[in-house]
């Protein structure tokens, strides 16, 4: 699905070769700095290589429209922003941007419910908990149901136990739908966990080569 | 209605007794700013004995290219003002966009006020082109650079909130449209505020100044009114058309934030 070919972002990153498969779950773990973040971007096109090019499905990112290939590849970022306002209208966001059909309240709660998040969709969004804010997050992305999700660090605001529930859903429902997820995290458990594939990134380089799960 | 009553020389001498009431009081409570309150009482008077002298012989000789040459450089002292008030704030792509909204916003909305509302003959008669082009240009200067300076720092505050947009899949319109129309808003609104107060709170000085120069004041409110209206669509369209191409210059091609929206990025 995602090629790399000698790419380059300025000093941060080198990667000359690497293949991210379709429908699958590829993880990408390493230290804080070593790029991980700097990839999942670029798979967005929110940053495009310095030197090198990516293929997407064959395709040169440089050759596709960022703002089409963002609505079909969504990411997630480490912090991502809440807008003002309340609930629905954060949980509504993406698909308001993407111009898409806007859901009834009985799905919005129903995506509610699966992120764990015990809220009305009228309230506000500023009594929200950085992990609170994280799951509302996860859930405006869900529900553009998109090809391919890029999840960076999306345990990193919540507790060990809200984490695994999360990932685990992330991961079935990923499964269940036939969709590609690329989850970074610097947790080695949860990547050998939930992934088919694991990449291992440090000071910008891929290291050690593809690690395959045995299931 | 009685004419003007002229000021001698002694008159508008005696005027600067405002003058030192100023620099005793600043003096006596240790404020320094003697220096600064000298220097601008003097450039004032300077500017304007000098302009005085100067438009009287300009409308004394009426001449197209004159006419143009003054606007052309109320134009370039507009822009650069704006320039110089955000100094290294605003990349080059930014200058341009400011540069060229200043020009059609305020050209095409003097073109119409002055030949299609007032319909002035000859069509450069500069007793009309130049005090109305200085009230257009310099209302819609304000205003630009009210529009700039809340576009900046939106873009700049909220960068994090852009970026979000972007990520989920919203156009770079799309993304800024909070910013851009909260910026055309902080733009306007104090010409709308001064239309609200007009008459009740203050009279405005080019009415004030026909009044006193003996014109029947229905036919000066008639000017005020259409020239405020000019204002109003100068600033609007300026603003307007700034903003429409401004919020691009803080994207590349790739719809991506550029890494910096300073000077050289």
């Amino acid at each position: 699905m995602f090629e790399f070919v000698e790419v380059k972002f300025k000093d941060i990153l080198d990667i000359p070769a690497l293949h991210i498969e379709k429908d699958r779950i590829t993880s990408f773990v390493g230290p804080s700095g070593s790029g991980k973040t700097t990839i999942l971007k670029m798979l967005n096109k929110m940053l495009s290589p310095t030197e090198g090019h990516i293929l997407f499905n064959d395709r040169n990112l440089n050759e596709i429209d960022s703002v089409s290939h963002r609505r079909c590849v969504t990411m997630l970022s480490q912090s991502p922003v809440v807008f003002q306002g309340n609930i629905r209208e954060n949980l509504i966001a993406g698909l308001r941007f993407q111009n898409r059909e806007m859901p009834d309240d009985a799905a919005l709660k129903e995506m509610l419910k699966k992120m764990k998040l015990h809220k009305e969709l009228e309230s506000s969004v500023e009594t929200l908990s950085g992990g609170e804010k994280q799951r509302l997050a996860l859930g405006r992305v869900l529900l553009l149901n998109s090809e391919v999700y890029l999840l960076d660090e999306p345990s990193s605001a919540l507790d060990d136990e809200t984490a695994e529930a999360i990932i685990e859903m992330i991961a079935g429902y990923a499964k269940h739908e036939k969709k590609t997820l690329i989850m970074v995290t610097h947790s080695k458990a949860i990547a050998q966990r939930f992934s088919d594939e694991i990449i291992e990134i440090y000071g910008g380089k891929v290291i050690g080569g593809l690690h395959e799960r045995d299931n | 209605m009685k004419g003007i009553i002229d000021l001698t020389v002694v008159q508008v001498a005696l005027a600067y007794i405002f003058v030192l009431i100023v620099l005793i009081i600043v003096r006596a409570r240790g404020i320094k700013r003697e220096k600064e309150i000298i220097v601008s009482s003097v450039r004032m008077t300077l500017q304007l004995i000098l302009v005085g002298y100067l438009l009287v012989y300009i409308f004394d000789n009426p001449n197209p290219f004159v006419t143009m040459g003054i606007i052309a450089l109320m134009e370039v002292f507009a822009i650069y003002t704006v320039f110089k008030k955000f100094k290294n704030e605003l990349s080059k792509a930014l200058k341009q966009v400011i540069a060229a909204s200043m020009l059609m916003g305020t050209l095409s909305c003097l073109v119409y006020f002055l030949l299609v509302v007032v319909r002035i003959s000859p069509w450069y008669d500069p007793q009309y082109f130049i005090p109305i082009a200085g009230m257009i240009v310099g209302n819609a200067m304000t205003g630009i650079s009210l529009g700039v300076k809340s576009l900046v720092d939106g873009m700049t505050i909220q960068r994090a909130a852009v970026e979000e947009a972007l990520i989920l899949g919203a156009t770079p319109r799309d993304a800024s449209k909070n910013i851009i129309n909260s910026s055309f808003d902080s733009a306007i609104l104090p010409t709308i505020n001064s239309m609200v107060g007009m008459g009740i709170v203050f009279l405005p000085g080019m009415m004030t100044g026909q009044i006193l120069s003996g014109t029947v004041p229905t036919t000066a409110i008639a000017y005020q009114i259409a020239i405020m209206l000019g204002i109003l669509g100068a600033v609007s369209l300026t603003v307007f058309m700034m903003l429409q191409r401004g919020y691009k210059t803080f994207f590349n091609t790739e719809s991506q934030l550029q890494f910096s929206f300073k000077d050289g990025a």
